[in-house]
This record gives structure tokens, sequence and C-alpha cells, in this order.
């Protein structure tokens, strides 16, 4: 743990006096969680998030407006709090309990039992929801609630940081937009419409809502009508065909730094830690195993989910188990087929790991056709399967350390761990798509602010300093490491697949002759 | 197994010990006596500003060196015999080589002012320096006020960093208008209204002459030249310029000027001995560069060429065009080809300039007056394509065609304004009234 160090990193005394607001706002959320009986919620909900929020807005006006515009990222490392230090420590065990909390023990956040109305602090939220919706708060309303003001509030402070950059303003605009509208405000109001549907926020697609596929959602999304069936085909469509065009078109930062909530929480609230990513290249391997991992699981999870209910009730369903079964084999097949030979050379050495993927995924589905019963996946109920990765997934990994541990190892732990989304779109963006960060020639003075700031842990700098262009999977395109670059080095940008990796070290400035030497193997 | 010794782990010797090792299987030894493992210089001034931990500024993780099998010994060398091949480290070791390279960089000037060795009087040039000085001023308690001696790169940023833990600056500078020794007018103008929005205080046309002791020995205070002003401070940072480190060289038979003299080849006048990067001097400077070449990227290129040279493949150091950059505080700057200021400009060369109104952007563009030839372009505020100016450099073409052409260049990140149209609108006008 380090002290903050230069005593002139303290706060202004507006600061402070914004941040105190903030903390009153926190403390009657923290009263209302002690079951401290407030009189009147609406009124002490309506102060609570305001306080919050102008907390938060008048606190990011003085630290910005009030300096010229430009990089704002002096004592980033003294601070204690965006520094490891104590402040960074405790808010990280407080912010890992409120997730223990909401998704084990909702209980006691004062969720009514059995029809029993909310208490606590899901009670004090009750007006808002009820002013939505029409029904009384959930855990998840207050989530969500809380979610979407953390977006907005630090949203405002990230624009104002970047008011000199154009691109991190509007992908900030885009986020905030996203999170208000798809993931708080439209699912409330499609609830209001029909009641019968499940909760979907359209932005999210699958792998990243694992959940969207399984039994209750499709049969009522079938009942829900035509609504139903649009969003059931909308969530297939996504999958398969907007996201690949979209991705070949942009690269994955569409969808990671621009509409997700996960990445716009981490480009948000997450901003001021950024920089506790791990770079090094041991931090990189185990990245790459287990974000893979999460995929094939994820992938096997719900074959199975879906290939056992199928089985319940084949009336129902025009799809028959085993058709389905090998289609899914079939299409893994095909893309590990067209990589290989198309793209067998960009891949290099990871080419075996990809390939150990798709044999793993491939002798499991051969399995659940040979050795399942009607319910039982071999031995394991696709239930048990289900539920251990929405417990060790869903909620451990995105939540609890995802979320969690950003005073520690950074806000986009989970994006870069575990989210099998990423890892999709990742290889996609890796193998086919336009996007790039193109290097300035000669110009990086491998100066290490790239690297530094990148919140994926890549080192950025290890490629700009040879020249070379970076196509790594990971990449979310937030663009900060050209936001900081003091030279100009860096440009994220959409251009044609041809010259789009140049292994070379092909630095400008050198006489031509010499390139030709220093680029021979 | 032929050995080969650097003594200097800057970006030059650590660049010739990369390439050396991708070439060969030679032995490499680098003897550094500043810090054990290779950093970026260019970095420090992010850690004193806290963007960045000192461990950020090094490019390769600890365990790259053994893996390269390039051997790193921590010490001073105090003397080279060349006769017997060998050095003195540290006053008792000795360490002998087949092949020496002298890539010791430089070392902050220092013109011979009263009290220039108190302390808290202190150059920017290493990871001492750096540390010296969070010491001297670690925040507006203890460094009241600091004064800067000497306006080029260096004390630009050494102003910035004070500046981040908000000491009050002084920053002295002798000539008329910051930099206006490499940077045309207008440019030049530009950045002192920007130095000054930063609340420092800029004395152009000013020059040092005394510092004043306490009874301890620490500065007290300053006496400028021009006005015998008093100025009361706790920390002086001197930023007129480096030159070569090579005293501990004056004892040998290697040739040296200001610094060590290589012809094309790197080779001094011993045989395999050579010198790269801060602390090399040409014989003859190449066409518009100059003989000692104290910049990042040509050290780069000569730790690469050489890396030729020593693996049996003799080759000259050829620089292409000349570029460069920096970073006055929030303003960014590139340069590609030349374009010389008023002081130092010949007849032939002339300009366009634009000027953004915000007063953060500009760009200057130098052409031939007789051919139009495009000669080379500074821009401040907007990022350019190194690529573009290259390759338009090499194919000679005229400012016309650079000025219409102005947006293939554009290296700004996505959704930036663009100026080229009124840059051209401004450019079309200019030409109009000449
Ligand atoms: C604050 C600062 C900012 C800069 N910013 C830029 C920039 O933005 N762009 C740019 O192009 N350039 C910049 N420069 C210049 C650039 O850093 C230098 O040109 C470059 O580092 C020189 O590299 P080098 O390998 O020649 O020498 P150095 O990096 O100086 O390395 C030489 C090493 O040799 C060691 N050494 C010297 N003598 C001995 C001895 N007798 N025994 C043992 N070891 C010895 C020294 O301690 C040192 O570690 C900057 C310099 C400074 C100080
Ligand atoms: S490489 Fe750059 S754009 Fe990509 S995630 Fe890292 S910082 Fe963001
Ligand atoms: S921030 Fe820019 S100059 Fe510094 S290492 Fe990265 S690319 Fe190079």
């Amino acid at each position: 743990m380090s002290l903050a160090k230069p005593d002139a990193q303290d706060l202004s005394k507006k600061q402070k006096l914004a941040v105190g607001m903030g903390v009153i706002g926190l403390f009657i959320l923290v009263l209302a969680l002690f079951n401290l009986d407030l009189p009147n919620t609406s009124i002490f909900l309506t102060v609570s998030l305001l306080l919050i929020s102008v907390g938060t807005i008048l606190f990011a006006n003085d630290a910005y407006l009030t300096k010229l515009k430009g990089i704002k990222n002096d004592g980033v490392w003294f601070k204690s709090i965006s520094s490891r230090g104590s402040l960074g420590w405790i808010t990280g065990i407080v912010l890992t309990s409120f997730y223990v909390v909401l998704y084990f023990y909702e209980g006691l956040l004062g969720a009514g039992v059995d029809g029993a109305a909310n208490t606590g602090l899901i009670g004090l939220f009750d007006p808002l929801s009820q002013l939505l919706s029409g029904r009384p708060a959930s855990q998840w309303f207050v989530y969500g609630t809380l979610y979407t003001i953390a977006i907005l509030a630090f949203g405002y402070k990230f624009i104002l940081k970047y008011r000199h950059n154009r691109y991190e303003q509007i992908r900030t605009i885009s986020v905030m937009f996203f999170q208000l509208a798809f993931a708080f405000l439209i699912p409330e109001f499609m609830y209001v419409m029909n009641s019968d549907l499940p909760y979907y926020d359209l932005k999210n697609v699958w792998p990243l809502n694992y959940y969207n596929f399984e039994q209750y959602r499709i049969n009522s999304f079938i009942n829900g009508g035509t609504i139903g069936m649009v969003m059931l085909i909308f969530g297939i469509v996504s999958i398969f065909v907007i996201t690949p065009i979209l991705t070949f078109k942009f690269g994955k930062r569409w969808y990671c730094s621009w509409v997700c909530g996960c990445g716009g929480l981490a480009e948000t609230a997450g901003d001021s830690f950024r920089h506790l990513s791990d770079k090094s290249q041991s931090a990189w391997k185990i990245e790459r195993w287990v974000i893979h991992s999460v995929l094939v699981f994820v992938v096997l999870m719900t074959t199975a989910v879906i290939y056992t209910y199928l089985g319940y009730d084949p009336d129902k369903y025009w799809l028959t188990r085993d058709v389905f079964l090998f289609s899914v084999a079939g299409f893994l097949t095909l893309i590990f087929a067209l990589v290989m030979i198309f793209k067998r050379n960009e891949l290099g050495k990871d080419a075996r790991y990809g390939a150990i993927g798709y044999f793993a995924i491939i002798i499991a589905l051969i399995a659940i056709h040979l050795f399942s019963s009607k319910t039982k996946l071999f031995i394991f109920e696709a239930e048990t399967l289900r539920t251990s990765y929405g417990f060790l997934i869903g909620a451990i990994f995105s939540g609890v350390i995802g979320t969690g541990f950003y005073p520690i190892f950074g806000n986009r732990v989970w994006c870069r761990f575990g989210c099998p989304m990423a890892a999709i779109l990742g290889f996609q963006q890796r193998m086919f798509s336009r996007f790039r960060i193109t290097t300035n020639g000669g110009q990086c003075i491998s100066c290490g602010n790239c690297s530094t700031y990148c919140e994926m842990g890549i080192d950025v700098r290890a490629y700009a300093q040879k020249g070379e262009n970076i196509v790594r999977s990971s990449c979310v395109g937030c663009g900060i490491c050209s936001a900081v670059c003091p030279r100009g080095v860096l440009k994220l940008e959409n251009d044609s697949m041809k010259g789009r990796i140049n292994p070379t070290e092909v630095l400008l400035g050198n006489d031509v002759d010499l390139m030709d030497l220093v680029n021979q193997k | 197994m032929e050995h080969i010794v650097i003594i200097g782990n800057g970006i030059s010797g650590v660049t010739l010990a990369r390439h050396i090792r991708k070439l060969s299987d030679k032995k490499i030894t680098i003897v550094s006596a500043e810090t054990d493992y290779f950093f970026s210089r260019t970095a420090l001034m992010y850690v004193y500003m806290g963007h960045m931990k000192f461990e950020h500024t090094q490019p390769y993780e600890d365990w790259f060196w053994r893996k390269n099998r390039i051997e790193l010994v921590r010490g001073y060398v105090h003397h080279i015999d060349t006769d017997n091949k060998v050095l003195k480290i540290n006053e008792r070791d000795f360490l002998s080589y087949d092949k020496l390279v002298i890539a010791t960089g430089s070392k902050p000037n220092k013109f011979g002012w009263p009290g220039q060795d108190l302390l808290g009087v202190q150059g920017l040039y290493s990871k001492q320096d750096l540390d010296a000085l969070e010491k001297n001023a670690p925040n507006n308690d203890v460094c009241k006020r600091a004064v800067i001696v000497g306006g080029g790169l260096i004390g630009i940023e050494l102003a910035e960093m004070l500046n981040s833990r908000h000491i009050p600056v002084t920053f002295l500078v002798r000539e008329s208008s910051f930099w206006n020794g490499v940077l045309p007018q207008g440019e030049s103008a530009m950045i002192n209204r920007h130095i000054k929005n930063h609340h420092i205080d800029l004395r152009l046309s000013t020059n040092l002459k005394e510092i004043k002791s306490d009874d301890n020995g620490r500065v007290k205070s300053i006496i400028i030249e021009e006005t015998g002003e008093e100025i009361s401070c706790d920390v002086v940072g001197l930023t007129a310029g480096v030159s070569p480190n090579i005293d501990f060289i004056k004892s040998s038979n290697i040739e040296t000027g200001r610094g060590v003299k290589v012809n094309r080849y790197l080779e001094t006048n011993i045989p395999d001995v050579y010198a790269i990067g801060d602390c090399a001097e040409q014989h003859e400077a190449i066409e518009n560069r100059r003989p000692i070449e104290a910049v990042w990227y040509t050290g780069r290129m000569m730790g690469e060429t050489l890396a030729q040279t020593i693996c049996g493949n003799r080759i000259q150091y050829k620089p292409g065009h000349w570029f460069n950059s920096a970073k006055f505080l929030d303003i960014e700057y590139q340069t590609y080809g030349w374009v010389f200021s008023e002081k130092s400009k010949q007849d032939h060369e002339q300009h366009f300039h634009w000027k953004h109104e915000d007063d953060t952007k500009c760009i200057t563009v130098a052409y031939h007056k007789d051919t139009n030839e495009f000669l080379g372009i500074n821009t401040f505020g907007i990022r350019m394509r190194h690529e573009t100016f290259d390759t338009w450099l090499t194919e000679h073409r005229d400012i016309d065609y650079v000025m219409n052409h102005l947006i293939e260049a554009n290296f700004d990140p996505e959704f930036y304004k663009h100026f080229e149209k009124d840059i051209l609108s401004a450019y079309n006008n200019q030409l109009q009234t000449a």
C-alpha cells in the first residue's frame, strides 16, 4: 500500500464539498439498508440520487473546467484511491461486499418474501419502480438504477476530462444512451406493454446474456405474440448477422466501448482505475487461457440447456435434439475450417490453442449425443451446468471480481479475462476486421503512457516502438492509448484488410536498404 | 565467441544489443552506471507528474535480458585501455572486450554560473536527477518557487512537471521568444502564450547572472543578468542543453571533439571501437543534420545500423528524411522535413503559416521559393502521418500538391474537426495577395 505522496494533490475546497454531497447521498442509502424507517421514501430517494449525481457533477466541473483542455493524469499514481492505497482497498472491499449481498443475500437489502412488501433499500426504490412500470422494486431494479446513475454521472465526468477529444466524448454519449434507454427504460416500458415478456435488454447479445435461450425465456417469447417472436429472432440475428457485420466494419469496439453496459461502467465509473491492469506477458497468457475456457464453457452450457429442453417437449419445437446438435457441430466445424484454411498464417502459434478449444467442444458434443438420457447430460443435469455457470461466471466473475475489484485489478478484469462475448468479438477482430491501431512511423519515444493506460493490459508500446500496427483480439478500442500518447503515434482506424498486420519492423526514418536488412528474419 | 561490450544502456546501446542478438550468437555485455535495466529517459517527466511509476518507463520486463542472453553489468567505466582492450569499472574490476561500443549519452550543460553546484541546483537528465527533484521539490511547501534556466525541450518539460505539483515556476529564456532558434516566429509566439496561460512566469530575453546560497550551501535565490532582480527560490533547474558524456574517454587514445568522433560507419579512430547515440559526433554533418544528434530515434537508428556492421555487413549510417516531435504542455508538435526558424533559414526557404483562432493549433509549411518544392512542415495541435510526408519528400512534391492533399496526411483521432479546408483557403488567399 502506498500512501498519498505529494500534498499538492489534495482536493480543493469545492471538490471536498462535492465529495461530501455524494457521501451524504450514499449515506441515505445506507440508512435505508439498515432498515431505518424513512418517512417519505420518494423524497428521500430523490434527494439521495440527486446528491450523488450533483456531487459527481460538481466534482468534475471543479476538477476539469478550471484547467486548460488536455490530458488530466497528474497525480494518478499518488492518489490513494487510484494507486491501490488504503482508499482503493476500502472501496474495493465495500463494492465487493455489495455484490455478494446483491447476488446471494438479497433479503438483507429488504426484498419482500412471498408477496410481502419490500422494506429497507429495495423498499426505498419502490416509488421509482411504481412510477416506471407499476410494480414494486426488486434488488435488480435497485442495482439497475444505481448502475445507470453511475454511468450517467461518471460519464459526464469522463466527457469533461476528455473535452479536447471528440472520439472519447461521442463514444461516452453512446454508452450513456444505451444504458439509459436500452438497459434501463425500454425493458420497464416493455413490461408495461406486455407483462408476459421476459426482461430483455436488447443490446445484450448471447453469450453475454447466457440465459437468453433458456426454456422459460423461449417459452415466453413464443407465448408473447408477435413482439415475443420478433425479440427471439432479433436475439438470433444479433449473434449471427448484426454482430459479425459491425465487428468487421468497426472492430469489437462498436460493442465493447460504445454499447455494452459492462463496458459502459468500466469506461465511466471505472475510468480512474484503468492503469491498474496487469501488463506482464504472464498476465496475457493467463488471460488467453481463462477467457477461452469461459467461451468453451458457455457454448457447451447453452447447447446442453437447449438440447435438454428440446427433448422434454418434442412436439412443441420443430427443432429436434439431433438436428440441433449437428447444426452446432457443423457450424463450428465450418468456422474452424475456414479459419485454418484462410487465416492459418495470421494465427501463428495461437492455431494450436484454437484447435484444442475446437476439439474439446466437438468431443463434448459427441459425448452429449452418445451418453445423455432424457434429462441428464451423461452425468450432470443440464440445469446444474447452467446454475454453476450463472454462479461462477455470471455472479462471481462479472460482478464480484469484475466490478468489486476495480480499484485493485483495474476496470476491465471481467472484459479481459471473463467475458465470452469479448472472446468471440475479439476472435473476429483478430481474424476478420478492418479495425486496427495504426502506428505513426518512427515517432514513438517508448515512453510507456499507452501501455500504462491500456485498460486491457495490452503492451501497446511493444508494438508502437517497432512501428508495428496493433491488431489484438482484446483491444476494446477505447482510444485512450491514442489520447495519452504525447507524440501522436497511435490512431484507431478502419481501413482495408490489406497490410493491416505488418509484423516487420518498418520504422521510417531509416535508409530504405537498412530497413530491408532489419526486416530480414 | 566474440565479446561485444557496450557502455551505456540507453536507447542506442540497447537497440544495438537487441539487433546483434537477432543477427548472431555473439557474447553481449552492457555496462551502465545509471540503472540496472533500460528505461525510457523521455518518460522521466511522467514519473514525477504521477502519470506513471518508474517501472512503467521500462520497455522490457526483467526476464527479457536473460532470455536474450544480454548480460547486464551495473558499474561506472573509468578508463578504456584500447591497447589491451580492457575496461576499468568501479576502480577495481576489469572487463575485456573484442569490440567496444560507446553509447554513453549526454549530460546537462553548465556554463560556469556562480553557484551552479549548490544544493537544490540540478539538471534533468538521469534517474538520479529525477530522484533529486523528488527530494528538492516534493510539493509547494518544501519548494515555494523554482527557477528554470534555459528554454529548450527539457526546460519546458521541467516547467510542466513542477506546475503539476502547483509549484510556482519562473522560466528564464535567453532568446527573445521561446525556442525561436528552431521554431519560426508564429509558432514560437503561440507557445509563449500557451506557457503563460499555464501560469508559468515566462521571462524572455533573460539571462541568469548568479545563484545565491543560504548558510547551509542551499540555493536561496537567483539574480537576473539584465535587471539585477533577485528571485527567491528553493530549486534551480539547469536545462540549457546537453553535451556528450565523454569525460572518462579523454584519458584514452580515442579521438574526441565535443563528442566521440566517428565516421559514417560509426567507427572511431581506434579499430574495434565504435560510438553511437547522443555521444557520437560525425566528422561532417549529414545533410542538414547536426554533427551530434541528441534525439531518441537517431540513437535507435545508429544502434540498428551498427548491429549490421558488427555482424559482418559493414554499412553506413544513412538517416532518411528528418522528423521529430515534442509536446509543449498541452500542445503536441511534430515536424517532417526541414522548417528553419527566421534566424537560421536560408534565402530560398519560404514559409506558409496558418494558425487556428483558438491559439492552440498551427502549421508552418516550408517550400523553395524558386522551385516551389515542399521542404518540410511543422504542425502544432494537429497530428500528421509520418509515412505520407516521408513519401512526399522522397517524391519531391511541390507545395501546391501538399496543400491540396493535406487531408491524406491527417492523423488525428476519428471525429476530430478537420482544418484542411481552412488551411487551403488561407493558402490560396495568401498566394493571391503575394
Ligand atoms: C528529460 C528528457 C526528455 C527527452 N525527450 C525527448 C523526446 O521527446 N524526443 C527525443 O527524440 N529525444 C528526447 N530526449 C533525448 C533522448 O532521451 C536522448 O537522445 C537519448 O536518450 C540518448 O540515448 P543514448 O542511448 O545515446 O544515451 P543515454 O540514454 O544517455 O544512455 C547512456 C547511458 O550510459 C551511462 N553512462 C555514461 N557514461 C558511463 C560510464 N562511464 N560508465 C557506465 N555508464 C555510463 C549513462 O548513465 C546512461 O545510462 C530527452 C532527453 C531528456 C533528458
Ligand atoms: S490498445 Fe488502446 S484502444 Fe485498445 S484497449 Fe488498449 S488503450 Fe484501448
Ligand atoms: S505513448 Fe506514444 S510515444 Fe509513448 S510509448 Fe506509447 S506510442 Fe510510444
